[in-house]
Formats: structure tokens, sequence, C-alpha cells
């Protein structure tokens, strides 16, 4: 059979350099699901993109589609064939309607019953009569922001400036907007030209003959290839972000790197302030030393080729110059304020309407860090430092730095609290009450910046639930899930086994207290408990833990984060051991035996009948002292409980619970009982599920 | 090139493209694209091409003529045509050649920037365009103007004058740049620059400024029930202006901020509408013209 290949460019005015590469993904993934549907055979498919185009190649594409042969089923023989012998009504509507005739018709048996059927053959159409229909391949993609232009009515990225298709060397006909298909394309805006494009084979070279690097990954490459030579040649460390990478691979279409200068006396700056100025709002690669200070250069890259770079570098230079001296004026401004001036504007800031200013839920996060940190029993100095840190936590906020450059809230809380004579431990904890910013972000180091940190996310999830700002789906706009997340990391990191439920309950009331929101407290309290509950299990199965055993160590309330994880891991690590299985059936029909237990009953030792009961409870007796006299690992704590399997075997083995004496029945039910209490004290173990 | 040359050259770019010179518009306004030649004729369906330069009130910006990239006053370049014509990057980049901007020895970028100013209702996806690594144009497909829906699509093209000089003149200082022989920015507007920065940040009477609010705002609307759209949006504008000197002077709470943006809103999108019934009502006159002169 015939093969082609074929290649459709999609030309754009300049896409977001943010949905370039979604977008390719999405046209590559369209056109083979399209090609598989369509019964088109190919060999393989390639995509290239860059800010003005979307292009795939599939290689070795079937010049028709596959031949389709097909059974369908029709009536049952005694329907389709009446008294006499004559084809029926039904049998004559059945062939019609797959476009036969009784002809065709032949009888087959299914379950004892004879069915008649046709073999319906459909001849392949030639592939180049059908793919006309990419266009609605193209016009049906997706964007995140769509846009309209001139009189046009289809919404779509950017505007649509030419369209190339071909299946070999033909054209494939099909026009969008005022837009006609075409074997041409066009080049680097400046330094290529318009070009034709005689075969998919040709794509690629053609294309860097015109200065467009069509492949991506490619232009990825080349970048990072200059910025290491970069490197060698100037003895410089250029650290390369790698979302900043991204988004600088879909700004240019032909990349050269190259560097300039900046005077001296700005490295003075914070070097947060050097690095946002450079990366966020020009997206240059900042420059260091190998010792990893920063050097007073910067690296951009061109969309074009190396004439002329002096006077690029001059221009990028000039834009600095500008912003670091706005900064520099701004970060002196800054010197002259006291925090106790900037607390005060913090009064008249609306944090949000429905919940009030800033300094009000500053004074409900202060007094929420000092209760918990009383509850961990933190010693003086933690206490103050904690206490301090959250009465200024979020001077910075009126600060020029932080209007100018709002990611810099808390690096610059902790820089200016340095400068304006604050103890160490209290400008690092405002720099950390932040922490994690984001999903790969570390959690506080500090005691008092993790207190802080715990109570003022804790205050804005719970006071947009009682507002009724409640994530759903996508809409997440004011992060409570990150944030949600960070606490629980907190939690675990720090090893405070601080029960979750009675953080959210001293929250809600402050919150409350204050009149925010409309719900009720009960109300807040179980919502809040399940959405974290979910963060909780997201957590657990980041780290691997299976369902099951997440669900088996997951309570009704959250009352101690570290331990309940370290739970998950023993069973999560133990899963596969010999025996693992036996120890959870045995503790399981004690749990569920246990059911039936009847409240308040005492065991009674002298109603024991078999050795096998005084046995069990003399080991459970004897784990549970040891589990209360010297404390045990949660590993250990669950060996112990597995060598109570033998003796629960035997107890089951020998012994009818359900016994017909009443007083007999109890006593043996109240022994399980307490065996369950302490099973469950460890886990749900009838969770899990064991092969 | 002095600045005096470069709006020549730009209006000369621009009439060549068929589109209508105009001057700045005569009440005060904080960006080219509240004029009404920009506002009001980017809604309803009659096709529009108009430059001029708009002076520009920023309030906020003011530093007393101390700081060299900040002003009270800065001027913008502004050029609309509705509908988007096909090649109109072209038809811009165009417009930097004529500066003397040669795109082949600097590095020029279309990075992406959506405009929006919900006080007037508005929305654009476009870009921002820069020249070696400097913001010199803002580049907008209007999508929704005063809350209604764009069609056709109006491209702007937002030159700032001081900003893309300070590049063509190798200055640091946007008081250095020469206007025309002999005259330069600080010989014209350093005073004016100081004088309104002291006004705004220290002597403008809030009170006062209150008062002015409310008559303006009431005035438009009354205007606006009498189907006058242009007198209304006047005054619409001199509200828009008074609440920035407020909001300068620090005069104007985080509360009572929202209240006076959704006051500025709401007149935005009365005047809109009122605009295209009026024009409506006028049968569209410009698309009927458009139309009688293909049929001759």
């Amino acid at each position: 059979m015939n093969k082609q290949d074929l290649l459709l460019e999609i030309g754009l005015e300049e896409m977001p350099a943010r949905f370039v590469t979604g977008s390719i993904e999405q046209l590559t993934s369209k056109i083979e699901n399209w090609l598989n549907e369509k019964k088109i055979a190919f060999d393989s498919i390639s995509h290239f993109s860059t800010p003005r185009r979307l292009a795939v190649i599939a290689y070795g594409v079937s010049s028709s589609q596959e031949d389709v042969e097909e059974e369908a089923k029709g009536p049952a023989k005694k329907i389709a064939v009446d008294h006499e012998g004559n084809w029926s009504k039904a049998a004559i509507g059945f062939t019609r309607g797959q476009g036969m005739s009784v002809d065709d018709i032949y009888f087959k048996e299914i379950n004892d019953v004879e069915y008649a059927h046709v073999r319906k053959f459909t001849k392949g159409q030639p592939t180049k009569e059908i793919l006309p229909e990419l266009e609605h391949i193209i016009t049906g993609l997706t964007f995140p922001k769509n846009m309209r232009w001139a009189n046009e009515t289809l919404k779509y990225i950017r505007p649509i400036k030419w369209l190339l298709a071909i299946y070999g060397t033909e054209v494939i006909p099909f026009a969008i907007t005022n837009v006609s298909t075409s074997n041409r394309t066009n080049g680097h805006r400046f330094l290529g030209k318009e070009v034709e494009i005689g075969s998919p084979e040709e794509y690629v070279t053609k294309l860097l003959g015109e200065f467009v690097i069509a492949n991506a990954k490619e232009r990825k490459e080349a970048i990072l290839s200059q910025i290491s030579k970069l490197e060698e040649e100037e003895g410089w460390t250029i650290p390369v972000d790698e979302d900043l990478l991204e988004e600088v691979t879909n700004l240019v279409e032909y990349p050269t790197a190259l560097f300039g200068k900046f005077e001296e006396e700005f490295l003075e700056l914070p070097e947060e302030v050097l690095i946002t100025s450079m990366k966020e709002h020009q997206r240059y690669f900042p420059v260091k030393k190998k010792d990893g200070t920063l050097l007073p250069f910067f690296v951009t890259v061109r969309n074009g080729d190396h004439n002329h770079l002096e006077t690029v570098a001059k221009g990028n230079e000039k834009v600095l110059r500008a912003r670091l001296s706005d900064a520099a004026f701004f970060y002196r401004e800054d010197q002259k304020t006291s925090i106790s001036d900037s607390l005060a504007k913090l009064g008249s800031i609306v944090y949000h309407e429905e919940i009030g200013t800033l300094s009000e839920k500053v004074d409900r996060v202060r007094s929420l860090t000092n209760q918990v940190a009383e509850l961990l029993a933190f010693n003086e100095e933690d206490q103050k430092t904690a206490d301090r840190a959250a009465e200024i936590s979020k001077f910075d906020l009126v600060t020029h730095m932080v209007y100018e450059f709002p990611e810099l809230q808390g690096f610059m809380g902790e820089k200016y609290a340095r400068q304006k004579g604050e103890s160490e431990s209290v400008a690092v904890a405002i720099n950390e009450h932040y922490m994690p910013r984001n999903a790969d972000d570390s959690t506080p180091k500090s005691n008092s910046g993790a207190v802080l940190a715990l109570a003022e996310k804790l205050d804005t999830i719970v006071s947009f639930f009682a507002i009724g700002n409640i994530p759903s789906g996508s809409q997440d706009p004011y992060a409570l899930r990150r944030q949600a997340s960070g606490i629980v990391q907190i939690l675990i990191n720090k090893e405070w086994n601080v029960s979750l439920t009675d953080l959210l309950r001293l929250s809600i009331g402050a919150i409350k207290e204050k009149g925010i929101g409309e719900r009720g407290e009960e109300e807040l309290q179980l919502e809040l408990v399940s959405f974290f509950k979910l963060r909780l299990k997201h957590y657990l199965q980041e780290q691997n833990i299976r369902y099951d055993i997440i669900d088996a160590v997951l309570e009704k309330d959250i009352t101690a984060l570290p331990t309940l994880v370290k739970k998950a891991v023993v069973l999560q690590t133990k899963k596969d051991a010999n025996g693992f299985k036996e120890t959870v059936e045995a503790l399981s029909r004690v749990l569920t035996i246990s059911n039936k237990a009847v409240e308040n009953v005492k065991i009674n030792e002298s109603l024991f009948e078999n050795e096998y009961e005084t046995a069990l409870y003399k080991q459970y007796l004897d784990v549970k002292l040891s589990l209360e006299t010297n404390g045990a690992s949660e590993e250990e704590f669950f060996d112990k409980l597995a060598s109570l399997q033998g003796a629960i075997n035997d107890f089951f083995d020998h012994t009818m619970v359900m016994a017909e004496d009443l007083a007999l029945k109890n006593n043996r039910l109240a022994l399980m009982s307490q065996l369950a209490e302490l099973i469950m004290s460890f886990a749900n173990v009838k969770e899990i599920v064991t092969k | 090139m002095n600045i005096q040359n470069m709006i020549l050259t730009l209006q000369k770019h621009w009439s060549d493209q068929g589109c209508i010179l105009m001057q700045a518009y005569d009440v005060e306004k904080g960006a080219g694209t509240m004029s009404p030649y920009t506002f009001l004729r980017a809604i309803g369906p009659e096709p529009w091409s108009v430059a001029y330069v708009e002076p520009s009130r920023r309030p906020a910006d003011g530093r007393y003529g101390e700081n060299p990239n900040r002003l009270y006053q800065h001027h913008q370049f502004q050029a609309i045509m509705k509908p988007s014509p096909d090649n109109i990057q072209e038809i811009y980049l165009d417009s930097l050649k004529a500066l003397g901007i040669d795109p082949l020895q600097h590095d020029i970028r279309f990075v992406e920037d959506n405009w929006e100013n919900p006080s007037l209702g508005c929305a654009g996806l476009g870009w921002e365009v820069w020249l070696d690594g400097m913001e010199i144009t803002q580049f907008t497909y209007f999508q929704q103007v005063g809350g209604l829906e764009c069609k056709p699509v109006s491209v702007e093209i937002t030159y700032g004058i001081e900003r893309l000089a300070s590049y063509i003149q190798e200055k640091e200082n946007v008081f250095d740049l020469e206007w025309t022989n002999g005259f330069t920015v600080r010989d014209i507007f350093l005073q004016p620059e100081y004088e309104h920065s002291k006004y705004t940040f220290e002597t403008s009477d809030p009170e006062m400024l209150f008062n002015l609010f409310n008559i303006y705002e009431k005035e438009a609307h009354r205007q606006m029930n009498e189907g006058l759209v242009h007198p209304a949006y006047d005054y619409v504008l001199k509200c828009s202006h008074v609440f920035n000197l407020l909001d300068a002077r620090g005069a104007i709470s985080v509360t009572e901020r929202t209240g006076f943006i959704g006051r500025c809103r709401n007149l935005a999108r009365k005047v809109a509408k009122t605009f295209y019934e009026e024009r409506e009502k006028l049968g569209f006159p410009i698309l009927q013209q458009m139309g009688e002169n293909t049929h001759e």
C-alpha cells in the first residue's frame, strides 16, 4: 500500500509562551486519535512548535483507509423467515438498515438459536479525500484563553496567519477564517522569508534555513548549550530554572544567548530582589560565582542571530538599570519607616471584605499562635519569639518593595526585621511563616516559624470556609488546598502530635467570635475535618501508601499526624512480609466479633472455661502493660499485636464466643472488646485488603 | 530623533494607513484608551481608524520631577483600527522602522499581556512589545468595552512616547529628552511636574474633590438619561480623574476604593450602552456611508 507523509502547520500571531506546550500536545494527540478513528494507518508522528506555529508530521500515512469487514447480527431465524419460507419484513428491514439485501443473509447459531447475519464490507476511502476534515481538528482545539479578531467569529488562541497542509507533495484543500491552506510557510519574522515546502521531509531543514528551529526540544537544548558555553568561557555558574527555560524556549524561534552587566553597587540590594527583577520581569538568567554568590551580570536569550549583539545587550542593560534603580529607591525609602509605622497602616488594609482588615487577621493569628505554642509546651524563648513574630508578621506588606514585588513578601520581612533590630529568630520566623510556598518548598525549620505558619494558614482556611469560599473542582482561588497540605506537612515534619481537630476548633472559635461568616461552628468543624482528611490522604498517596492502608490508619478525627504516618509506613513495609495476611485476618476477626459486645461488662477471669481464654487474656495484659510502661515505636506496637496471633487463633479454635450461657457469652465478648480497643488504637486493620 | 519628529513620523505612518489624525481630547484622562475616540468608537459595528497623541495623567506616579523614569503626565501615541487589519503586526513593525529601529539590529518580541480594566468594563488580549527587553508598546485586540462585546474587534496600539524616546535618544533621564531643537522635556514639563505633584500629594482639598466626584457623577447620569452621550462621557472622565487624585492623596480607604471603582464602572457601562443605542437610532451612519462607497 502506498504511504506518504502528512504535514500540518498552523501559523499564528505570537502565542502566549505558557500555552504553547499544552497546545501542541493537544494538536498531536487529536491528529493521532483522528487517524486511528478513521482507520488510516501511519508509522509515527512528530510535533513542532514555536511562538508562531504549531505543526505535526505524521510519517508513512497510508493512502487509503483500511477496508472494514464487520458481521452484523439480525433477527432470529423464526422471525426472519415466515411459514412459507419467505423473508419477513423484519429480515428485509434488517438488511436494508445495513445497506445490503436479503441475498446476503446467512444463519449462525448463538446459544442454540439461529440468527440471521450479514457480512458487511466497507471499502476504505482514499486518504486524500478525507484529509480536508483536518479543518475541524484545527478549529476544535481548545485553549485556556481565546480571542476574536477583525470580523471573525472564531475564538482562537491568537489570529491565524497561514495554514500549511500537505500530504506528500499535494496541498490538502480547506480554509479557516479567510486563510486557505497552501504549501508555504513563513520563516523567522525578521531573518527569514516565506518558503515553499515541497514535501513534509523538507519542513525542518527549510525552516532552519529561514532561521527557525521548529523542534522545541532542540531549541531548548540549543539554549542550554549556549548557556554552558558562556559558563565555561567566563568561569560562571548559571543556575537554570526549568520553568524559565521552558518559557524562554517558547518566546523565541531562533535563540541566541548573550550576557549583559549591571553596576556593582546594585549588589547591595537583597539577592531575592535582584533575582526577581531579572527573572520575573525580564526573563533573564542570573549569573553566579562558583561559590554561589551573585555576580553583576545576566544572561538573556534573543530571538535572532549573532549580529549586533552589543546593541541588544546595551538595550537590556538600560532596562535592568532602570528597574534596579527603582528597586534601590524603594529599598532606601523602606529603611526610613519603622515597623510600628508599618503596622499602623495594616488597620486600613482590607484583607477580604467579609473577613476584615489585615490587622484584625494579625490579631487572630497572634492569639492562635500563642495557644498552639502552649499546647506544644514551647519553652519561654520560643514562645516569646513566636509571639513577636506573629505580631509583626505582616509589616512588610506595606513596604514599597513588597508593593512592587509582591512575590517577595516574607523575604523582605526577614531582611527588614533584622535591619530594624529584631532578633535573628524573629526575622527568620517571619519569612518561614509563608512556607511551604509551593509543592516543592520545604517547611519551616524553627519552632516559632512553624507554629506561626500553622496559625496563619489555619486562620486563612477557616475564615474562607466561614464565608462559604470553599474550594471545589478546579476552583481554589486562594490556594486553600495548598495551604492545608502545608499544615499537614509542617505537623508531620515537626513531629508535632497535637490534634488537628483541636486546632481547627480553636481557630473556628476565634473566627466566629468576630462574627465572620454565616455558617455555624459545628458545620464548619465537620467540613474542615473532611477537607483536611482529603489533604492527608493525598499526602499519604504521595508517600506511596496503598489506599486500603490509608483507610485503615485514618480515624474519625485527625489527632496525631506524625504517629498516623508512621503506622501507615509500618503497614506499607510489612504488607508483603510472611505472616502479614494471617496476622491481619486474626486481628480483623477480633474486630468483627467485638461489635456484638455489650457495653460495660467487666472481664471475670473465673468465668474462663478453657486454657485458651486464660492464655489470650494473659498475653493481652502483658502486651498492654509493656506498651504502657515502656512506650513503643509504631513498629514494635504492630509486632506486639502480631505476637497475639497464635493465641487469638487458638482461642477461636477452641472457644464458642456466642455461647448460650449469657454470662459466658458476655464475658468472652468483653475480652474481645478490650482486645479490639487495643487493635483499633493502632489501626482499623479490617480495611486492609489481603489476598 | 527628537520627540517632535517621532510624533510627526508616527502621524505620517498611521495617516498613510488611512487613520484619521486627531488631536488629544481636552478632558483629563489616565490613558489614551479613555479618549472617546477610542472608548466610545470601539463600540458597535461602525468601522473606525484613528491616531492621536494623548497626554495621560497618572497622579500617583508624580515624583516632583525628581525621578528619572516616573511622571505625573506622560504622552501616549495611540492608533486604533476597527476592524483589525490582517497585517497589523507588519504595519506596526513598519512604524518602528520609520522611527529608525531596524529589527535586524535589535531583539523585538511580542510577549503575552492581557489588558483588563474592570472599572471601565474593558478586556482585551494581546502583547507588550519588547525592544531589547524594554516594553515600548501595548498591542491589544479589544474583546469587550464598557461591558459590550466588540464586533468587529478593534486593535489598539499604544506607544509610550517618553520611554521609546529614551531608547532612541539613549538618555537615562526622561527630563534630558529632546523635544525639539533647543527644548528638552525639562524645559517644558519640569515645573508642571513639580507643581502637580505638590498639588496631588500635599495641597489638594479632599473634601472638595469628594464633592466634585458626586456632582460629576450626578451630572453624568442626568445627561445620559437625556441621551446626550458625549457631555455625559466628559463627566465620567472627570469622575475618573478626581478619583485618581483622591486615591493618590491617600484619601480613599481600601474598602471605599471598591465602592468608587464600582461607581465608575456603572457609569462606563451606562455610557457604552447609551452610545450604542444612540448610534443605532442614527442607523450606524459610518457603516452606511462605507456601504455606499463600495457601491459606487
